[in-house]
């Protein structure tokens, strides 16, 4: 459905985006995984024709970006990073705007969006601008599906919403997959990264790995040992002292350890704190996420 | 069709809602027409003048009432003796002094000939040179009314005639020229703000990735603010008119349609400096700096075109303002029809699709 082709794009002197190559399959749920300045917005700004590549090509639905953009702004559901809706319109004069501005009605592609527009659909005479972020986000993606688009791009969609909406949002993502919409997601939160078919590891303008999220973490060869005590902070600072710490890494609440070897057991950190005098170490092995494969791809790049 | 009239609703629902616009829109011209109404002035009223008569007699008192009852001026002091004169300009609040020599009447009737000197604050020279001027037409005038006889180099006196103007009404220069000033910056300002606000919003970006064309957009923001630019024309039509009592000689439809065409020009040139404009301020810059100063310094508004260097005669010819205040004169005071303005219609007719076709050219149908 979407074909890369070796793109590159640069802006002055920064390369944004290095010859990427990648292809996403018709009715996937595709994740661009990857830090601020990894280049996702930059990539999804080429697919929806609001960039010129400075080389390569990129193919969506048999359409290409630079040729046919007009006919792909046509087929193309767009959510920007930003709220991009007009704040000081309501909600209903925003989705109707949207709607008539693509030629459609809200009548004619209710269906598609009533999951999610029911939701707001009580704050119909609210100005969107004063919606919490979890509703402007409905309503931004309502109205990016209001013309039955059949690839839908949303850069990181989720960014400032509670952890409710995202689970709610991401729910919707599913739904909509199912009705024959290729979605293109980016995130920069590793959680939702498991939720996607497949994943694109963007860093500094290249693609570090493209698979399915178990697969990417099957490949991490690695032993992680989680630990916990009360000092974070000193925690790590001792932690990176240790003489067989390969890599140590802050994770919410925990430290991801990962040693020269994988001889490394969790006794021995544990005795190793101790001594130091952390207070409620906790230690323990874990399974590699998404976020340790994340991390050592990083570092060896 | 329905994509643009979709947008025009979309437009005056932003512009109903935003109390900065609708300030702007109605509460700027109002106020800048008032301001200016009442600051540029080339008559003078209540000028504060002192009197030093020597010689105190009849005919310097009867001169100095004929100058105090001609409403122009105001006496502040009698002075008693030169020294004064200079003190009393220093305070600032007396622009111009009279001194009467000795025995001015009886020279006057027996010599022909007696002096009277006028000295003026010219650190303001143009109010001193008014004032200098009015009053010698009050002396002159008392001279030869009361001694037909006499002849003396005061009498000497220029028949003076101000056609279309014949009191030098400033209302008669500032209105035309206000209108023009404010119709261009409001037009302009509106529609660059408009557009680079959709820039900064990131709705811009929704827009680009719609089917909505160029043209659509373009049209889409021009045609409310043209709509609320004629009731702004109009409401400044009718306070120079009730206000500082500017007639309409001529057609009042004539008037109204050349109005609609600058608009128009203003409108084109405002989404012109939209392409180019990143953001609001810069939009705001360019249209309050780049277009306020020209308009008000090389149309014609305030100075005399014929009186301009060469180059920056040249230059104004590239101000619509100069035009559209020709025209604007010229049907308001002259009571002139198309027949001798179509000259000025064409180069606005001109303007305007050189602004619609540039900035539809220039429009980014991309980012960046």
């Amino acid at each position: 459905m979407i074909k890369i082709n070796n793109i590159s794009k640069s802006y002055h002197k920064t390369e944004a985006l290095k010859n990427i190559s990648l292809k996403v399959n018709r009715g996937e749920l595709f994740g661009l995984i990857g830090p601020d300045g990894a280049g996702k917005t930059t990539l999804m700004r080429i697919l929806t024709t609001l960039l010129l590549p400075n080389s390569g090509e990129a193919i969506m639905d048999k359409l290409d970006i630079v040729k046919d953009f007009k006919k792909i702004r046509h087929i193309v559901g767009y959510m920007p990073g930003r709220f991009s809706l007009y704040q000081d319109l309501t909600v209903e004069e925003n989705l109707q705007f949207f709607a008539t501005v693509f030629g459609t009605t809200v009548k004619e592609n209710y269906e598609l969006i009533r999951d999610i527009y029911y939701q707001i659909e009580p704050f119909k005479t609210r100005r969107a601008g004063k919606l919490s972020g979890g509703m402007k986000q409905k309503l931004a993606l309502s109205c990016a599906l209001i013309h039955k688009p059949k690839i839908l791009i949303l850069d990181e969609p989720t960014t400032g919403v509670d952890a409710v909406s995202r689970k709610e949002f991401w729910e919707m993502l599913k739904k909509l997959q199912k009705k024959d919409i290729t979605i293109l997601v980016s995130t920069p939160y590793m959680d939702e990264a498991i939720l996607c078919d497949r994943v694109a590891l963007m860093q500094n303008g290249e693609i570090l790995d493209v698979d399915s999220p178990s697969k990417i973490t099957k490949k991490f060869p690695r032993k992680i040992i989680q630990v916990r005590s009360e000092n974070m902070f000193q925690l790590i600072n001792d932690l990176r002292q240790y003489t067989k710490a390969e890599s140590v890494f802050a994770f919410g609440q925990y430290a991801h350890f990962t040693g020269i070897n994988d001889d490394v057991e969790p006794s021995e950190l544990d005795l190793y704190l101790q001594k130091l005098g952390h207070k409620k170490v906790f230690v323990e092995k874990i399974t590699p996420g998404i976020e340790d494969v994340f991390m050592e791809l990083m570092k060896t790049s | 069709m329905t994509q643009l009239l979709a947008f025009i609703k979309k437009e005056f629902y932003h512009i109903s809602r935003d109390p900065r616009t609708m300030l702007i829109l109605f509460g700027i011209p109002i106020a800048q027409l008032l301001i200016f109404g009442t600051v540029i002035k080339s008559e003078i009223n209540d000028i504060h003048i002192a009197i030093y008569d020597q010689s105190k007699d009849e005919t310097t008192q009867q001169i100095t009432n004929k100058i105090l009852s001609s409403g122009y001026f105001i006496l502040e002091e009698n002075l008693n003796n030169l020294d004064e004169i200079d003190a009393i300009f220093k305070k600032g609040k007396v622009r111009e002094v009279i001194v009467f020599e000795n025995d001015f009447g009886k020279k006057l009737v027996k010599e022909g000939t007696a002096k009277m000197q006028l000295i003026a604050d010219a650190s303001d020279p143009n109010t001193a040179r008014l004032a200098i001027s009015y009053t010698k037409g009050i002396v002159n005038d008392y001279i030869v009314k009361t001694n037909p006889n006499l002849k003396m180099p005061l009498e000497i006196r220029p028949e003076v005639r101000m056609y279309y103007n014949e009191n030098m009404k400033s209302a008669y220069m500032f209105v035309p020229g206000t209108m023009a000033l404010i119709l261009m910056l409001i037009s302009t300002m509106m529609t660059s703000i408009s557009i680079t606000r959709e820039k900064e919003l990131g709705t811009m970006e929704v827009l680009l990735v719609s089917p909505l064309k160029p043209v659509q957009i373009i049209v889409g923001k021009v045609i409310p603010y043209l709509f609320l630019s004629i009731i702004n024309a109009f409401v400044i039509i009718l306070i120079g008119r009730f206000v500082f009592e500017v007639p309409i000689t001529g057609s009042f439809i004539l008037l109204m349609l050349e109005t609609i065409l600058f608009i128009l020009m203003a409108l084109c040139l405002g989404i012109l400096i939209s392409t180019v404009a990143k953001n609001q301020m810069v939009a705001m810059f360019i249209s309050m700096i780049g277009l306020m100063l020209p308009t008000i310094i090389i149309s014609g508004f305030i100075f005399p075109i014929e009186n301009m260097p060469i180059v920056l005669q040249w230059f104004s010819n590239i101000m619509p303002a100069r035009w559209y205040i020709v025209i604007l004169r010229g049907i308001m005071l002259k009571g002139i029809g198309i027949t001798f303005i179509w000259k000025e219609t064409l180069i606005l007719l001109g303007m305007t699709f050189f602004f619609i076709a540039l900035s539809i050219k220039k429009f980014k149908v991309r980012l960046e």
